[in-house]
């Protein structure tokens, strides 16, 4: 389950290592930390809002861990994928491009590579790939397929989306 | 109604596949006449049908006087100019011509040929309101499949909001066959061109500018978009290959090259399996959207003689019943 989280640390180096720690400890994996130092609390901590998935009934024991870190916990959100498509790309798709645009996509704690099968017929032939991407809703998930596009566009690579995301209708397919 | 049991005259501007068909199919409505055809070598003045038929069969020449196609419009009378030379989409020639000089000596047209309205839209469709004729191009979109005059006529009164389909039936048989044949891109091309299905040299198919022609016509009768081959967003098929139509398969999709003339694009979209513009082989489908009457489907034979033939009669059907 993917977690948002909006924490208050102490104002000095090396705090995020209790955040971190017990996320790890417990199997979560982190997308997402941003540090607010402009919203400075007046009890000297920083707040920040780290985006992980983790299953969701380690949750309680996480948040123990953190307390006992000396980390406040001010919200726990449940981030649900609520809208889904698939993006066919074509062309002399590199490994460690699609690596880095995985990354960049869940990177955005809103959206997440949920899939993705690659087709490498030959060596010097182009290859292809279907990318299922999810995100929290359907402004998201064109985020998303923006990024993806962006990146697919600058490394040549021909872009098939779905009609509907385009389409007279409008509108994303919403995941079942 | 003076005129309504009166004979209705016709020209054939170019006898290729389509001005063949338009001459077999005006044969079944005993008030149209042809008074003549032309092809790229001559004129036949007063043709027989059937013997002008068969003798372009046999390749041999049309011809039976010394006028030329310019000289049919403008000096021979008839009220209907069939306009079905070859798509230019260069400069619309030699078709922009004929359109314009049928136009001005007060003939009105049909044509199946994109080159003229692509290249110069507004400016026939305002030489014909003022000189108070009727430009109309059904065959242009669609072949056989009604879209054009389903819209201005069918679906007077509602506002058309946008409209995207599956206009090029070359690029649709190919994609089908290889994703239900699982055979490669180049494979399928050959088998298309022996076939008849793609030209010899299928560029102006599978790149898609026969679709960005179509979407400009239809951008300009029904979003007033006064707008040019230039400024459509164009991807072709030609990059698409078989194992990312499997792929797409597997996710519950195929794929098919969209024009959209709302947004002034073409390009290869994923269809799911069940969407009403999921067509195969040549077919061509179109779905309206309009404010009233939701989104409408029609699909239909693209391409083809008798069938392109059709679209044209029905276009010169309804001028000489407006006539009446
Ligand atoms: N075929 C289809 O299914 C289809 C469907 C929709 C729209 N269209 C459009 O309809 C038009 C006709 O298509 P088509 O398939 O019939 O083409 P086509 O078979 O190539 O025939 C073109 C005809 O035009 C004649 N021609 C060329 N230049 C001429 C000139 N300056 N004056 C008089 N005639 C001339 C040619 O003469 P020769 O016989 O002497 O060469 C030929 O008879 C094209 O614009 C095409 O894009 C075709």
């Amino acid at each position: 389950m993917r977690i948002s989280m909006d924490l208050e640390l102490q104002d000095t180096p090396g705090q995020l290592i209790y955040v971190l720690t017990p996320v790890s400890d417990l199997g979560g994996n982190v997308m997402s930390v941003v540090h607010h130092h402009d919203k400075k609390t007046f009890r000297n901590t920083v707040p920040v809002s780290v985006i992980f998935d983790v299953e969701e009934h380690k949750l309680e024991e996480l948040q123990k861990r953190l307390e006992k870190n000396g980390v406040t916990v001010v919200r726990i959100g449940k981030m649900r994928l609520r809208a889904r498509t698939h993006i066919l790309l074509i062309g002399h798709i590199i490994h460690t491009d699609l690596r880095h645009t995985i990354d960049e996509i869940d990177g955005t704690g809103f959206a997440e590579v949920q899939d993705l099968s690659l087709s490498m017929p030959a060596i010097d032939g182009p290859s292809s790939a279907v990318v299922t991407i999810m995100a929290t809703g359907n402004e998201e998930l064109k985020k998303a397929v923006e990024i993806l596009k962006d990146i697919a566009q600058r490394k040549d690579l021909l872009v098939i989306v779905p009609i509907d995301e385009s389409g007279i209708s409008g509108g994303l397919s919403n995941a079942e | 109604m003076q005129n309504s049991t009166s004979v209705f005259k016709l020209s054939i501007i170019g006898f290729g596949a389509v001005g063949q068909g338009v001459a077999k199919v005006v044969q079944n409505v005993p008030q149209l006449k042809v008074v003549a055809i032309a092809d790229s070598k001559g004129v036949a003045l007063m043709p027989d049908l059937e013997d002008v038929l068969a003798r372009k069969r046999a390749g041999q020449p049309i011809a039976n006087s010394d006028l030329t196609a310019l000289d049919v419009i403008r000096t021979v009378e008839h009220d209907v100019v069939v306009e079905v030379t070859p798509t230019n989409i260069d400069d619309g020639e030699p078709g922009l011509t004929h359109v314009r000089e049928a136009l001005k000596n007060k003939r009105n047209v049909v044509t199946s040929n994109k080159g003229p309205l692509v290249a110069a839209f507004s400016e026939l469709t305002h030489l014909a309101r003022t000189q108070g004729v009727a430009l109309r191009y059904e065959a242009t979109v669609g072949g056989a499949m009604p879209i054009i005059n389903l819209i201005r006529d069918t679906l007077a009164g509602a506002r058309v909001l946008g409209i995207r389909g599956v206009l090029n039936g070359t690029c649709n048989y190919i994609l089908t066959r290889m994703a239900e044949e699982a055979l490669d891109y180049d494979q399928v091309l050959s088998e298309a061109q022996d076939m008849g299905i793609a030209e010899a040299d299928p560029t102006y198919d599978v790149t898609g500018i026969d679709t960005a022609c179509k979407v400009v016509i239809l951008a300009n009768a029904f979003f007033d978009r006064n707008a040019t081959f230039a400024d459509v967003n164009v991807t072709g098929i030609d990059r698409i290959t078989q194992d990312a139509l499997q792929l797409a398969r597997q996710r519950g999709f195929v794929v098919k090259l969209i024009g959209d003339v709302q947004e002034l694009t073409v390009s290869p979209k994923l269809i799911p399996l069940r969407h009403p513009l999921n067509v195969s082989g040549t077919l061509n489908a179109a779905s309206i959207l309009t404010d009233t009457a939701g989104e409408i489907t029609v699909a239909g034979k693209g391409a083809g003689s008798i069938e392109t033939a059709s679209a044209i009669l029905s276009d010169v059907l309804s001028i000489m019943r407006s006539r009446d």
